[in-house]
């Protein structure tokens, strides 16, 4: 296991979080009422701080100097290691609470997976961010059930975030090469175990919302590889890293 | 001569934290260690929630108040393992976040009661409030709202 394989691994966990959290953040000051735009703020102020712990272990790990600042900022599309559900548009509030519950459901799987890795550093990081995702998947998954089982309307469009997304899952449980080396060195777990507690906890709570999941294993895939991320990836970029970009090293 | 770890200790227990100026740094239970490594005096502090922008504040807060002690060589580190957990608030922390109107956190997962009025008669109205740290509750004897530290 090389370490160019951590590396790859790291920027994952921190993409994933960076990406999302940044969808998340665009929220800020136009979401539908003040609770829920707190609570969306918070939660992507979590993954940001989640970001900062795994890129700067990636950069540590890589060996050239780069922090978590540079590899966020630095980077383009193509180096962005996500998966494509992160990436993905906000659209209206529900569509954001389903893919964040979708997000967050395989993220608890995961962390709670990573806080038995064989390297220590990641099962911290893991241990410090679990607590957190368990507040996120609570909130986002009563919200799913809110939304999914209230208006006609509101279940209306539940359901078609629902089939919309549900493409964008199979990509986080599907392993490739970097997930099998890092499976084999006890690092990460198998992906393909985390799946049945995944079906099972997102069953039950679309169960509750009365929503339907698709009936299909279609998976978009491209997006943790870097191999093809969707346009929205380059856009949104095009405005986290902007400032940046003009100025390379500004700080205040 | 270098101060001694003990009183290193008192004078950080009176640096406030910077979003809730009731309860100091100590209080909180985010200074995890405090010790001399040769003339360098390490002090090691937690994050409450991972992306807490307080915390950069207070490793500044930190320094400064060591330095108007006449520490010069002080290097805060950050450590996150074990993870801060809430069992770490100090019971003076407690009770200062109940007389400041902050209910504190508890394992049953909500407020005891109203910290104002004491009722029991109280509800949800959001997961997260104005800080990482607080959820937002209401009172339904005094109607008033009411930050509830989150217990984790």
């Amino acid at each position: 296991m090389s370490d160019k394989a951590t590396f790859e691994f790291l920027c994952r966990m921190g993409d994933n979080t960076l990406v999302l959290g940044h969808r998340v953040s665009e929220w800020c000051g136009v979401a539908p009422v003040l609770e829920e735009d707190i609570a969306l703020a918070n939660t992507a102020l979590d993954l940001i701080g989640q970001t900062q712990m795994w890129l700067g272990l990636a950069g540590e790990i890589e060996g050239r100097g780069r922090t978590a600042d540079d590899l966020a900022m630095t980077r383009d599309a193509w180096d962005f290691r996500n998966v494509l559900l992160a990436e993905q548009p906000n659209g209206d509030f529900g569509q954001t609470m389903m893919r964040q519950f979708l997000f967050d459901a395989w993220h608890l799987a995961m962390l709670q997976a990573l806080t038995r890795s064989c390297d220590t550093r990641v099962a911290e990081i893991a241990a410090k961010a679990v607590k957190e995702v368990r507040y996120h998947v609570e909130r986002s998954g009563d919200t799913v059930i809110g939304l999914g089982d209230g208006t006609e309307e509101s279940h209306r469009r539940m359901q078609a975030a629902l089939d919309l997304l549900w493409p964008y899952v199979g990509e986080m449980f599907i392993p490739d090469a970097v997930d099998d080396a890092m499976a084999e060195a006890g690092i990460a777990p198998d992906l393909t175990e985390l799946r049945a507690g995944f079906d099972s906890h997102v069953g039950s709570v679309m169960e509750a919302a009365t929503l339907t999941i698709p009936d299909t294993d279609f998976a978009h895939k491209g997006g943790k590889s870097g191999f093809r991320h969707s346009e929205h990836l380059g856009h949104m970029l095009t405005q986290m890293q902007w400032l940046q970009r003009a100025y390379p090293g500004a700080s205040w | 001569m270098k101060p001694a770890v003990a009183d290193i200790w008192t004078w950080l227990d009176q640096v406030p934290d910077p979003e809730i100026p009731v309860i100091s740094v100590v209080d909180l239970g985010i200074v995890r260690d405090v010790q001399w490594q040769g003339d360098e005096l390490q002090v090691a502090v937690t994050p409450t929630y991972s992306g807490c922008p307080a915390t950069s504040v207070i490793s500044m807060d930190i320094q400064t108040a060591l330095r108007d002690r006449g520490i010069d060589q002080i290097r805060v580190k950050t450590q996150i393992s074990p993870p801060w957990t809430t069992d770490w608030l100090s019971d003076k922390g407690r009770a200062r976040l109940l007389e400041y109107g902050i209910a504190p956190p508890r394992a049953a997962g909500g407020p005891e009661a109203c910290p104002r009025c004491a009722s029991t008669n109280v509800e949800k109205i959001s997961q997260f409030g104005s800080t990482p740290c607080k959820a937002h509750w209401r009172c339904k004897d005094c109607l008033e709202p009411f930050d509830y530290f989150k217990c984790i």
